[in-house]
């Protein structure tokens, strides 16, 4: 397969962020009330995703070691910022629904997770591709997500109300657009991923180590404390 | 002071941090697997949120908005937690090496807490004043702190359990999760 086609192949589905890699967590249970704020938030992050996975790739030869994640935290926290201006400057009313969530992209774990585990080893053309890929994989299970609890919760899907059609008493099952409704509707999916056999790779790290592996600076300091341990 | 507590009771259980706002879901989901874990991830947690939400309110108030650079505010947050919380750990290692066992490797992991810089940017965006800011990040960490360790005193005996094969693991915590919200949202029916 072309390396470039690979790498979205292996966003989107092998190494899934959300489903398989179990990043970002926070904004899949937050914002997935309704499919489209699952899009609004994906591609957000998928814009912020793409310009970090370049700029540091660029940077890589030129960033010390030893400053590195300042330096990223630097540089995403900036394209952060630019998205969150554009957003409330052009579409108002996600800008609205998805609130403090927009500024909280810069602690999401994808964006320093793949920076450092591959922007900086990359060269600017595969990663790019590399956060087209995750930012796909990313939308699509945001999306995905957001559309279950909207048909269940809401009786709609993308905004367009079928619960017209059916007999009255159908009603929609308010718990699910409630904050409770995303622990379940998450602890659903990797049920299912579970039961079909894919692995995530949460219960491989939590199993080896412990660590919620969270990101990849967690999860190294959580290697740093076990090795101090022995 | 009718506000002030309850800016503090609404952080805590109303608008708990994790169940209802869903920040700080990551060690909220990983740490808690051990109960000892949990409670010192708290204090750590009620500590550098504290200071955090007061050093943000003073930046905000007396430096970003009076020069207009409100939209630096994330950046500008981010940065002061994450050199806060190396201070914090510097100067527990020199002053209470006790406590710096308790807390010490639980530090780090607040950096990339989402639940710090959401309560520095909720503060802001609620137009806080220092008191109630300081409060505000108190009253949540107190509310993460309780929900992290009620989920692993729950997951202590969820071990004990025989469950299906696909729901071990992850899919159990998050269910414990999911009716642990439910319960809190009975919160919201608190008035004063």
């Amino acid at each position: 397969m072309n390396k470039y086609l690979e790498r979205i192949y292996n966003g989107l589905i092998k190494e899934n962020p959300t489903l398989v890699l179990m990043l970002g967590m926070c904004p899949t249970l937050a914002v997935s009330t309704s499919a489209m704020n699952g899009i609004g938030m994906g591609v957000s992050t998928t814009a912020v995703l793409i310009l970090s996975n370049f700029v540091i790739s660029l940077l890589r030869n030129v960033i010390p070691d030893d400053v590195r994640l300042p330096a990223y935290i630097v540089i995403v926290a900036s394209l952060v910022t630019v998205t969150e201006l554009m957003i409330e400057a052009y579409l108002p009313g996600l800008y609205k629904s998805l609130g403090i969530y927009i500024p909280l992209i810069v602690v999401n774990c994808i964006i320093l997770g793949r920076a450092e585990a591959y922007a900086n080893k990359h060269t600017p053309d595969l990663a790019v591709m590399d956060g087209i890929g995750m930012g796909l994989g990313f939308t699509v299970a945001l999306t995905l997500a957001g559309l279950v609890r909207e048909v269940l919760g809401s009786g709609s899907a993308f905004g367009f109300n079928f619960l017209q059609y059916l007999p009255d008493s159908v009603e929609p099952i308010g718990i699910f657009i409630q904050p409770p409704g995303a622990f379940f509707v998450i602890a659903l999916f990797i049920a299912i991923m579970n039961a079909i056999g894919i692995k995530t790779r949460q219960r491989k790290l939590v199993e080896n180590t412990g660590c919620d592996g969270c990101c990849a600076t967690c999860a190294q300091r959580c290697e740093d404390a076990e090795e101090e341990a022995k | 002071m009718k506000s002030l507590i309850l800016i503090m009771i609404s952080g805590a259980l109303i608008n708990n941090v994790v169940l209802n706002q869903f920040l700080g879901i990551c060690s909220f989901l990983g740490v808690s697997k051990q109960m000892k874990a949990s409670a010192s991830l708290g204090g750590a947690v009620i500590f550098v949120m504290t200071i955090a939400s007061a050093v943000a309110s003073i930046l905000y108030d007396n430096v970003l908005k009076p020069l207009g650079l409100d939209f630096m505010k994330t950046i500008v947050f981010i940065l002061v937690i994450a050199a806060l919380v190396q201070i914090v750990e510097m100067f527990l290692k020199k002053t209470s090496p006790a406590v710096y066992k308790a807390l010490g490797i639980y530090l780090p992991l607040i950096t990339t807490n989402c639940a710090v810089l959401g309560v520095a940017l909720t503060n802001v965006q609620n137009e806080y004043n220092f008191i109630e800011s300081v409060l505000a990040g108190f009253g949540t960490a107190v509310g993460f702190t309780l929900a992290i360790v009620l989920l692993a005193s729950i997951r202590s005996r969820i071990r004990e359990e025989d469950l299906p094969a696909p729901l071990r693991g992850a899919p159990i915590v998050l269910i414990s999760a999911a009716l642990m919200s439910i319960a809190f949202m009975g919160f919201s029916g608190l008035s004063f």
